[in-house]
Protein backbone atom coordinates (compact mmCIF):
# COMPACT_ATOMS: atom_id res chain seq x y z
CA UNK A 1 0.00 0.00 0.00
CA UNK A 2 1.34 3.35 -1.07
CA UNK A 3 1.82 5.72 1.88
CA UNK A 4 -0.04 9.13 1.19
CA UNK A 5 2.38 12.16 0.75
CA UNK A 6 2.72 14.11 4.01
CA UNK A 7 0.27 16.71 3.55
CA UNK A 8 1.50 20.47 1.96
CA UNK A 9 0.99 23.14 4.18
CA UNK A 10 -1.84 24.74 2.89
CA UNK A 11 -1.75 28.32 1.79
CA UNK A 12 -4.55 30.38 3.13
CA UNK A 13 -7.54 28.63 3.15
CA UNK A 14 -10.13 31.03 0.77
CA UNK A 15 -12.58 28.50 0.31
CA UNK A 16 -14.66 27.29 3.19
CA UNK A 17 -13.51 23.72 4.67
CA UNK A 18 -15.68 20.87 3.23
CA UNK A 19 -18.30 19.69 4.96
CA UNK A 20 -17.97 17.19 7.17
CA UNK A 21 -20.36 14.15 7.10
CA UNK A 22 -24.14 14.35 9.22
CA UNK A 23 -24.60 11.55 11.92
CA UNK A 24 -27.98 13.03 12.47
CA UNK A 25 -30.46 15.63 11.13
CA UNK A 26 -33.88 17.21 12.27
CA UNK A 27 -36.10 17.20 9.72
CA UNK A 28 -39.80 19.68 10.32
CA UNK A 29 -39.06 19.13 14.04
CA UNK A 30 -41.64 20.30 16.35
CA UNK A 31 -42.42 19.45 20.11
CA UNK A 32 -45.16 19.87 22.15
CA UNK A 33 -45.92 20.39 25.92
CA UNK A 34 -49.65 19.45 26.02
CA UNK A 35 -50.99 22.33 23.84
CA UNK A 36 -48.05 24.66 23.97
CA UNK A 37 -45.62 24.32 21.13
CA UNK A 38 -42.05 24.50 22.69
CA UNK A 39 -40.13 23.64 19.03
CA UNK A 40 -41.02 25.08 15.81
CA UNK A 41 -39.90 23.65 12.62
CA UNK A 42 -36.29 22.75 13.67
CA UNK A 43 -34.24 21.79 10.27
CA UNK A 44 -30.50 21.19 11.85
CA UNK A 45 -27.45 18.80 10.79
CA UNK A 46 -25.12 17.18 13.28
CA UNK A 47 -22.21 16.68 11.74
CA UNK A 48 -20.08 13.51 12.85
CA UNK A 49 -17.56 13.61 15.29
CA UNK A 50 -18.00 17.64 16.11
CA UNK A 51 -19.10 19.66 18.72
CA UNK A 52 -22.31 21.59 17.99
CA UNK A 53 -23.33 24.09 20.79
CA UNK A 54 -26.42 24.83 21.38
CA UNK A 55 -27.07 28.47 22.54
CA UNK A 56 -30.34 31.06 23.16
CA UNK A 57 -32.03 32.60 26.19
CA UNK A 58 -34.02 31.00 28.65
CA UNK A 59 -36.59 29.29 27.51
CA UNK A 60 -35.55 29.28 23.50
CA UNK A 61 -36.33 25.12 23.70
CA UNK A 62 -32.59 24.54 23.45
CA UNK A 63 -32.60 22.05 26.43
CA UNK A 64 -36.30 20.67 24.74
CA UNK A 65 -34.70 20.08 21.48
CA UNK A 66 -32.07 17.99 22.97
CA UNK A 67 -33.98 15.81 25.19
CA UNK A 68 -35.38 14.85 21.82
CA UNK A 69 -32.47 12.76 20.71
CA UNK A 70 -32.72 10.62 23.44
CA UNK A 71 -36.70 10.53 23.76
CA UNK A 72 -36.46 12.16 27.29
CA UNK A 73 -39.66 13.44 26.82
CA UNK A 74 -41.33 9.78 26.23
CA UNK A 75 -40.95 9.76 30.56
CA UNK A 76 -44.13 12.27 30.68
CA UNK A 77 -47.42 12.64 29.38
CA UNK A 78 -49.02 15.05 27.27
CA UNK A 79 -45.86 16.01 25.28
CA UNK A 80 -46.09 15.75 21.37
CA UNK A 81 -43.28 14.65 18.21
CA UNK A 82 -43.85 16.05 15.31
CA UNK A 83 -40.85 15.98 12.23
CA UNK A 84 -37.93 13.33 12.16
CA UNK A 85 -34.83 13.10 13.70
CA UNK A 86 -32.77 10.58 11.15
CA UNK A 87 -29.79 8.87 12.98
CA UNK A 88 -26.93 7.99 10.18
CA UNK A 89 -25.28 5.80 8.89
CA UNK A 90 -28.63 3.79 9.45
CA UNK A 91 -31.36 6.04 8.60
CA UNK A 92 -33.12 5.67 12.02
CA UNK A 93 -35.67 7.48 12.53
CA UNK A 94 -35.39 8.29 16.62
CA UNK A 95 -38.74 9.85 17.01
CA UNK A 96 -40.36 7.00 15.25
CA UNK A 97 -42.51 5.46 17.97
CA UNK A 98 -42.11 1.81 16.82
CA UNK A 99 -38.16 2.35 17.89
CA UNK A 100 -36.99 1.63 21.32
CA UNK A 101 -36.55 4.09 23.48
CA UNK A 102 -33.79 2.50 25.44
CA UNK A 103 -31.83 1.42 22.51
CA UNK A 104 -31.58 5.27 21.52
CA UNK A 105 -30.50 5.60 25.27
CA UNK A 106 -28.03 3.11 24.06
CA UNK A 107 -26.65 5.28 21.51
CA UNK A 108 -27.12 8.69 22.30
CA UNK A 109 -26.26 9.10 25.60
CA UNK A 110 -26.87 12.44 28.25
CA UNK A 111 -24.77 14.48 30.72
CA UNK A 112 -26.68 16.56 32.95
CA UNK A 113 -26.13 19.86 34.23
CA UNK A 114 -26.13 18.62 38.19
CA UNK A 115 -23.97 15.42 38.72
CA UNK A 116 -26.30 12.39 39.59
CA UNK A 117 -24.07 9.75 40.15
CA UNK A 118 -26.58 6.30 41.17
CA UNK A 119 -25.94 5.68 45.35
CA UNK A 120 -23.60 2.73 43.71
CA UNK A 121 -19.67 2.27 44.18
CA UNK A 122 -17.42 4.48 41.27
CA UNK A 123 -17.73 0.69 39.72
CA UNK A 124 -21.27 -0.39 39.49
CA UNK A 125 -22.31 3.11 38.10
CA UNK A 126 -20.32 2.43 35.02
CA UNK A 127 -20.90 -1.01 34.90
CA UNK A 128 -25.01 -0.27 35.52
CA UNK A 129 -25.76 0.20 31.77
CA UNK A 130 -23.95 -2.93 30.54
CA UNK A 131 -25.47 -4.91 32.85
CA UNK A 132 -28.90 -3.72 32.02
CA UNK A 133 -28.11 -5.01 28.68
CA UNK A 134 -27.49 -8.25 30.22
CA UNK A 135 -23.63 -8.51 30.52
CA UNK A 136 -22.58 -10.60 33.20
CA UNK A 137 -18.88 -11.88 32.33
CA UNK A 138 -16.73 -9.59 35.50
CA UNK A 139 -13.93 -9.67 32.96
CA UNK A 140 -15.37 -7.65 30.24
CA UNK A 141 -17.44 -5.61 32.81
CA UNK A 142 -14.01 -5.10 33.91
CA UNK A 143 -12.12 -3.88 30.93
CA UNK A 144 -15.50 -1.59 29.61
CA UNK A 145 -15.22 -0.07 33.03
CA UNK A 146 -11.84 0.68 33.17
CA UNK A 147 -11.94 1.79 29.10
CA UNK A 148 -14.97 4.02 29.95
CA UNK A 149 -13.00 5.81 32.99
CA UNK A 150 -10.07 6.28 31.14
CA UNK A 151 -12.45 8.18 28.22
CA UNK A 152 -13.35 10.24 31.24
CA UNK A 153 -10.24 10.85 32.39
CA UNK A 154 -10.73 9.53 36.12
CA UNK A 155 -9.13 6.22 35.74
CA UNK A 156 -5.97 7.24 37.05
CA UNK A 157 -8.10 8.97 40.22
CA UNK A 158 -10.20 6.13 40.89
CA UNK A 159 -8.24 2.80 40.00
CA UNK A 160 -7.71 1.85 43.72
CA UNK A 161 -11.10 2.72 45.08
CA UNK A 162 -13.42 1.42 42.61
CA UNK A 163 -15.62 0.13 45.36
CA UNK A 164 -15.41 3.45 46.87
CA UNK A 165 -19.73 5.12 47.07
CA UNK A 166 -19.72 7.88 44.14
CA UNK A 167 -20.92 9.91 46.59
CA UNK A 168 -17.54 10.36 47.94
CA UNK A 169 -15.62 11.90 45.05
CA UNK A 170 -16.04 15.45 44.36
CA UNK A 171 -18.25 17.35 42.06
CA UNK A 172 -15.88 17.67 39.15
CA UNK A 173 -14.99 13.96 39.83
CA UNK A 174 -18.66 13.10 39.72
CA UNK A 175 -19.44 14.72 36.54
CA UNK A 176 -16.80 12.69 34.96
CA UNK A 177 -18.21 9.70 36.70
CA UNK A 178 -21.13 10.63 34.91
CA UNK A 179 -19.44 11.10 31.56
CA UNK A 180 -17.77 7.65 32.09
CA UNK A 181 -21.19 5.83 32.67
CA UNK A 182 -22.32 7.39 29.69
CA UNK A 183 -19.46 6.61 27.58
CA UNK A 184 -20.02 2.85 29.01
CA UNK A 185 -22.34 1.24 26.10
CA UNK A 186 -20.04 2.69 23.20
CA UNK A 187 -22.67 5.14 22.14
CA UNK A 188 -22.46 7.05 18.87
CA UNK A 189 -23.75 10.63 20.28
CA UNK A 190 -23.01 12.47 23.68
CA UNK A 191 -25.32 15.22 24.49
CA UNK A 192 -24.30 17.24 26.97
CA UNK A 193 -27.10 19.47 29.15
CA UNK A 194 -24.96 23.15 30.62
CA UNK A 195 -22.87 19.73 31.89
CA UNK A 196 -20.42 22.59 33.80
CA UNK A 197 -22.82 24.98 35.12
CA UNK A 198 -22.79 23.66 38.52
CA UNK A 199 -18.80 23.12 38.83
CA UNK A 200 -15.61 25.68 39.55
CA UNK A 201 -14.06 26.81 36.86
CA UNK A 202 -11.05 24.48 36.70
CA UNK A 203 -13.47 21.31 37.28
CA UNK A 204 -14.97 23.34 34.14
CA UNK A 205 -11.66 23.55 32.29
CA UNK A 206 -11.22 20.01 32.24
CA UNK A 207 -14.54 19.02 31.40
CA UNK A 208 -14.09 21.09 28.35
CA UNK A 209 -10.71 19.67 27.84
CA UNK A 210 -12.05 16.33 28.12
CA UNK A 211 -14.89 17.06 25.29
CA UNK A 212 -11.80 18.10 22.59
CA UNK A 213 -10.23 14.70 23.34
CA UNK A 214 -13.99 12.81 23.16
CA UNK A 215 -14.78 14.50 19.94
CA UNK A 216 -12.39 12.32 17.79
CA UNK A 217 -14.88 9.33 18.54
CA UNK A 218 -18.00 11.05 19.32
CA UNK A 219 -20.19 13.24 17.91
CA UNK A 220 -21.42 15.72 20.30
CA UNK A 221 -24.65 18.41 20.70
CA UNK A 222 -24.24 20.42 24.16
CA UNK A 223 -26.26 23.08 25.42
CA UNK A 224 -24.84 25.75 27.27
CA UNK A 225 -26.05 29.52 28.58
CA UNK A 226 -22.34 30.39 28.89
CA UNK A 227 -21.38 31.80 25.04
CA UNK A 228 -17.79 31.96 25.96
CA UNK A 229 -17.67 28.08 26.36
CA UNK A 230 -19.36 27.50 23.25
CA UNK A 231 -17.13 29.80 21.27
CA UNK A 232 -14.10 27.67 23.22
CA UNK A 233 -15.18 24.08 22.84
CA UNK A 234 -17.69 23.61 19.87
CA UNK A 235 -17.27 23.44 16.04
CA UNK A 236 -20.72 24.47 14.89
CA UNK A 237 -23.01 26.66 17.25
CA UNK A 238 -26.85 26.56 16.94
CA UNK A 239 -28.36 29.97 18.07
CA UNK A 240 -32.25 29.44 19.12
CA UNK A 241 -34.71 31.64 19.82
CA UNK A 242 -38.50 31.04 21.12
CA UNK A 243 -38.19 27.87 19.41
CA UNK A 244 -36.99 28.17 16.47
CA UNK A 245 -33.42 27.84 15.27
CA UNK A 246 -32.57 31.70 14.13
CA UNK A 247 -29.12 30.25 12.71
CA UNK A 248 -26.73 27.12 12.49
CA UNK A 249 -23.12 27.65 11.10
CA UNK A 250 -19.57 27.28 12.28
CA UNK A 251 -18.63 28.79 15.38
CA UNK A 252 -15.73 30.82 13.50
CA UNK A 253 -18.71 32.59 11.44
CA UNK A 254 -21.11 32.93 14.43
CA UNK A 255 -18.74 34.73 16.96
CA UNK A 256 -16.87 36.61 14.31
CA UNK A 257 -19.58 37.88 11.58
CA UNK A 258 -22.99 35.76 11.91
CA UNK A 259 -25.06 36.51 9.21
CA UNK A 260 -28.87 37.32 11.42
CA UNK A 261 -28.72 40.60 13.47
CA UNK A 262 -30.86 38.49 16.07
CA UNK A 263 -27.91 36.61 16.78
CA UNK A 264 -25.40 39.05 16.51
CA UNK A 265 -27.51 41.06 19.24
CA UNK A 266 -27.72 37.95 21.47
CA UNK A 267 -23.96 37.28 21.35
CA UNK A 268 -22.83 40.70 21.76
CA UNK A 269 -25.03 41.03 24.55
CA UNK A 270 -27.59 43.19 23.11
CA UNK A 271 -30.16 41.27 23.43
CA UNK A 272 -32.54 42.91 25.59
CA UNK B 1 -23.86 46.39 12.03
CA UNK B 2 -25.86 46.64 15.13
CA UNK B 3 -26.34 49.83 16.43
CA UNK B 4 -28.22 49.13 19.90
CA UNK B 5 -26.89 49.89 22.88
CA UNK B 6 -25.67 46.88 24.74
CA UNK B 7 -27.26 45.76 28.55
CA UNK B 8 -23.89 46.79 29.57
CA UNK B 9 -24.15 50.47 29.80
CA UNK B 10 -20.34 50.64 30.58
CA UNK B 11 -19.38 48.22 27.55
CA UNK B 12 -21.31 50.75 25.64
CA UNK B 13 -19.22 54.03 27.45
CA UNK B 14 -15.79 51.99 27.35
CA UNK B 15 -16.66 51.55 23.25
CA UNK B 16 -17.46 55.00 22.67
CA UNK B 17 -14.26 56.04 24.93
CA UNK B 18 -12.50 54.23 22.46
CA UNK B 19 -13.91 55.57 19.19
CA UNK B 20 -13.46 59.44 20.22
CA UNK B 21 -10.15 58.65 21.49
CA UNK B 22 -8.91 57.52 17.80
CA UNK B 23 -10.82 60.59 16.46
CA UNK B 24 -9.04 63.16 18.81
CA UNK B 25 -5.21 61.37 17.61
CA UNK B 26 -6.56 61.47 13.69
CA UNK B 27 -7.90 65.15 14.15
CA UNK B 28 -4.21 66.23 15.87
CA UNK B 29 -2.33 64.07 13.34
CA UNK B 30 -3.91 66.27 11.05
CA UNK B 31 -2.86 69.18 12.70
CA UNK B 32 0.51 68.22 12.15
CA UNK B 33 0.53 67.13 8.79
CA UNK B 34 -0.37 70.73 7.86
CA UNK B 35 1.78 71.99 10.54
CA UNK B 36 5.23 70.47 8.89
CA UNK B 37 4.04 71.45 5.40
CA UNK B 38 3.15 74.83 6.55
CA UNK B 39 6.59 74.92 8.10
CA UNK B 40 8.97 73.61 5.33
CA UNK B 41 7.36 76.32 2.97
CA UNK B 42 8.02 79.26 5.44
CA UNK B 43 11.14 77.89 7.34
CA UNK B 44 9.21 78.82 10.48
CA UNK B 45 11.72 77.37 12.89
CA UNK B 46 9.52 77.81 16.21
CA UNK B 47 6.62 76.05 14.04
CA UNK B 48 8.54 73.10 12.93
CA UNK B 49 9.97 72.28 16.91
CA UNK B 50 6.59 72.55 18.21
CA UNK B 51 5.48 69.43 15.35
CA UNK B 52 8.56 67.46 16.31
CA UNK B 53 7.45 68.21 20.22
CA UNK B 54 3.87 67.13 19.91
CA UNK B 55 4.90 63.66 18.55
CA UNK B 56 5.01 62.17 21.93
CA UNK B 57 1.29 63.47 22.14
CA UNK B 58 0.88 61.05 18.88
CA UNK B 59 2.47 58.30 20.75
CA UNK B 60 0.40 58.74 24.03
CA UNK B 61 -2.36 58.17 22.33
CA UNK B 62 -1.54 54.85 20.35
CA UNK B 63 -0.74 53.67 23.96
CA UNK B 64 -3.43 54.62 25.59
CA UNK B 65 -5.64 53.19 22.73
CA UNK B 66 -3.81 49.87 22.78
CA UNK B 67 -4.05 49.63 26.27
CA UNK B 68 -7.55 50.19 26.42
CA UNK B 69 -8.02 47.74 23.66
CA UNK B 70 -6.53 44.77 25.66
CA UNK B 71 -8.76 45.84 28.73
CA UNK B 72 -11.81 45.22 26.94
CA UNK B 73 -10.56 41.89 25.54
CA UNK B 74 -9.89 41.05 28.69
CA UNK B 75 -12.80 42.24 30.91
CA UNK B 76 -16.10 41.52 27.86
CA UNK B 77 -14.65 39.09 25.66
CA UNK B 78 -16.55 40.77 22.58
CA UNK B 79 -17.50 38.87 19.76
CA UNK B 80 -18.58 39.45 16.32
CA UNK B 81 -19.08 43.63 15.36
CA UNK B 82 -17.73 44.27 18.53
CA UNK B 83 -14.45 42.62 18.20
CA UNK B 84 -14.04 43.03 14.72
CA UNK B 85 -14.31 47.01 16.36
CA UNK B 86 -11.50 45.78 18.79
CA UNK B 87 -9.29 44.60 16.34
CA UNK B 88 -9.71 47.21 13.65
CA UNK B 89 -8.99 50.06 16.43
CA UNK B 90 -5.97 47.96 17.42
CA UNK B 91 -4.72 47.86 13.86
CA UNK B 92 -5.90 51.51 12.50
CA UNK B 93 -4.02 52.81 15.72
CA UNK B 94 -0.72 51.75 14.52
CA UNK B 95 -1.28 53.65 10.92
CA UNK B 96 -2.37 56.32 12.57
CA UNK B 97 0.87 56.57 14.86
CA UNK B 98 3.37 55.95 11.91
CA UNK B 99 1.35 58.90 9.53
CA UNK B 100 2.48 60.71 13.00
CA UNK B 101 6.14 60.21 12.49
CA UNK B 102 5.89 61.05 8.86
CA UNK B 103 5.07 64.48 9.71
CA UNK B 104 7.22 64.89 12.30
CA UNK B 105 10.22 63.62 10.02
CA UNK B 106 8.60 65.86 7.17
CA UNK B 107 9.47 69.11 10.20
CA UNK B 108 12.91 67.18 11.10
CA UNK B 109 13.89 67.43 7.53
CA UNK B 110 12.23 70.81 6.99
CA UNK B 111 14.27 72.42 9.77
CA UNK B 112 17.58 70.98 8.24
CA UNK B 113 16.74 72.27 4.64
CA UNK B 114 16.01 75.81 7.03
CA UNK B 115 19.00 75.83 8.92
CA UNK B 116 21.51 75.39 6.87
CA UNK B 117 19.74 78.07 4.42
CA UNK B 118 19.71 75.49 1.63
CA UNK B 119 16.37 75.91 -0.27
CA UNK B 120 17.70 76.97 -3.58
CA UNK B 121 15.57 75.15 -5.67
CA UNK B 122 12.21 76.59 -6.63
CA UNK B 123 9.99 75.99 -4.03
CA UNK B 124 7.70 73.18 -5.07
CA UNK B 125 4.15 74.11 -5.75
CA UNK B 126 3.70 70.02 -5.79
CA UNK B 127 4.20 69.02 -1.87
CA UNK B 128 1.76 71.82 -1.00
CA UNK B 129 -0.93 70.29 -3.03
CA UNK B 130 0.10 66.44 -2.38
CA UNK B 131 0.13 67.38 1.40
CA UNK B 132 -3.59 68.30 0.92
CA UNK B 133 -4.31 65.40 -0.69
CA UNK B 134 -3.08 63.51 1.59
CA UNK B 135 -4.63 65.18 4.02
CA UNK B 136 -8.14 65.03 2.41
CA UNK B 137 -7.51 61.23 2.39
CA UNK B 138 -7.12 61.26 6.02
CA UNK B 139 -9.71 62.96 6.58
CA UNK B 140 -12.22 60.81 4.59
CA UNK B 141 -10.64 57.81 6.26
CA UNK B 142 -11.51 59.27 9.93
CA UNK B 143 -14.75 59.77 8.36
CA UNK B 144 -15.46 56.82 7.39
CA UNK B 145 -14.22 55.34 10.68
CA UNK B 146 -16.49 57.49 12.52
CA UNK B 147 -19.45 56.69 10.49
CA UNK B 148 -18.55 53.52 10.24
CA UNK B 149 -19.11 53.86 6.45
CA UNK B 150 -17.78 51.34 3.92
CA UNK B 151 -18.34 53.24 1.01
CA UNK B 152 -16.87 55.80 1.58
CA UNK B 153 -13.65 53.57 3.34
CA UNK B 154 -13.44 52.18 -0.46
CA UNK B 155 -13.31 55.38 -2.02
CA UNK B 156 -9.99 56.40 0.44
CA UNK B 157 -8.31 52.88 -0.93
CA UNK B 158 -8.86 53.94 -4.20
CA UNK B 159 -7.76 57.93 -3.75
CA UNK B 160 -4.26 56.11 -2.71
CA UNK B 161 -3.19 55.35 -6.24
CA UNK B 162 -3.50 59.45 -6.77
CA UNK B 163 -0.64 60.26 -4.32
CA UNK B 164 1.83 57.09 -5.76
CA UNK B 165 1.45 59.31 -8.77
CA UNK B 166 2.24 62.44 -7.45
CA UNK B 167 5.09 61.50 -5.29
CA UNK B 168 6.43 59.78 -8.46
CA UNK B 169 5.84 63.29 -10.32
CA UNK B 170 8.11 64.81 -7.85
CA UNK B 171 10.59 62.32 -8.22
CA UNK B 172 10.65 63.15 -11.44
CA UNK B 173 10.61 66.91 -11.04
CA UNK B 174 13.65 66.72 -8.48
CA UNK B 175 15.73 64.85 -10.54
CA UNK B 176 15.25 67.21 -13.64
CA UNK B 177 16.66 69.75 -11.04
CA UNK B 178 19.68 67.77 -9.98
CA UNK B 179 20.69 67.20 -13.11
CA UNK B 180 20.76 70.47 -14.28
CA UNK B 181 22.51 71.79 -11.13
CA UNK B 182 24.60 69.41 -8.99
CA UNK B 183 24.42 71.78 -6.06
CA UNK B 184 21.10 71.24 -5.65
CA UNK B 185 21.46 67.60 -4.93
CA UNK B 186 21.37 67.34 -1.19
CA UNK B 187 18.30 69.38 -0.84
CA UNK B 188 16.77 67.59 -3.55
CA UNK B 189 17.66 64.01 -1.87
CA UNK B 190 15.93 65.76 1.33
CA UNK B 191 12.78 66.65 -0.36
CA UNK B 192 12.29 63.39 -2.08
CA UNK B 193 12.24 62.03 1.78
CA UNK B 194 9.49 64.61 2.52
CA UNK B 195 7.44 63.22 -1.13
CA UNK B 196 8.27 60.00 0.58
CA UNK B 197 6.44 60.98 3.89
CA UNK B 198 3.89 62.06 2.09
CA UNK B 199 2.98 59.33 0.30
CA UNK B 200 3.44 56.70 3.46
CA UNK B 201 0.92 58.91 4.84
CA UNK B 202 -0.91 57.70 1.44
CA UNK B 203 -0.54 54.01 2.27
CA UNK B 204 -1.17 54.48 5.97
CA UNK B 205 -4.77 55.91 5.25
CA UNK B 206 -5.64 53.50 2.83
CA UNK B 207 -4.42 50.86 5.69
CA UNK B 208 -7.17 52.54 8.01
CA UNK B 209 -9.56 52.53 5.11
CA UNK B 210 -8.96 48.74 4.77
CA UNK B 211 -10.04 48.26 8.53
CA UNK B 212 -12.79 50.34 8.17
CA UNK B 213 -14.52 48.01 5.61
CA UNK B 214 -13.12 45.14 8.00
CA UNK B 215 -15.09 46.63 11.72
CA UNK B 216 -18.03 47.04 9.05
CA UNK B 217 -18.29 44.20 6.69
CA UNK B 218 -16.30 41.47 8.38
CA UNK B 219 -14.30 40.97 5.55
CA UNK B 220 -10.38 41.01 5.28
CA UNK B 221 -9.71 43.48 2.19
CA UNK B 222 -5.78 44.04 2.38
CA UNK B 223 -4.18 42.95 -0.45
CA UNK B 224 -7.36 42.18 -2.69
CA UNK B 225 -7.78 44.83 -6.04
CA UNK B 226 -9.98 47.32 -5.54
CA UNK B 227 -12.83 45.96 -7.42
CA UNK B 228 -13.07 43.39 -5.04
CA UNK B 229 -13.01 46.19 -2.31
CA UNK B 230 -15.78 47.70 -4.09
CA UNK B 231 -17.40 44.44 -4.28
CA UNK B 232 -16.91 44.24 -0.87
CA UNK B 233 -17.76 47.33 0.79
CA UNK B 234 -20.78 47.94 -0.74
CA UNK B 235 -22.95 44.48 0.12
Amino acid sequence: MVANPAPEIAPVAVASAPVPSKKSESRGLGFYYGSYQALKNINMPIYEKKVTALIGPSGCGKSTYLRCFNRMHDLYPGNRYEGNIMLYPDHTDILNPEVDPIEVRMRISMVFQKPNPFPKSIYENVAYGLRVRGERKRALLDEKVEEALRGAALWEEVKNRLDDLAFNLSGGQQQRLCIARALATDPEMLLFDEPTSALDPIATASIEQLLAELKEKITILIVTHNMQQAARVSDYTAYMYLGELIEFDATDTIFMKPMNKQTEDYITGRFG
Amino acid sequence: MATAEHLSKQFDVDLETLRSRMLQMGGLIESQILAAIEGFYTGNLKALEQVIENDRRVNAYEVSIDTECSHIIARRQPAASDLRMIMGVSKAVTDLERVGDEAKKIAVVSKQIHESGRLQIPRLADIRSAGSVVVGMLRKALDAFARLDSVAAAEVIRDDAAIDEAFRGIVRQLITFMMEDPRTISTALEIVWIARALERMGDHSKNLAEQVIYIVKGTDVRHTNFEDVERQASR
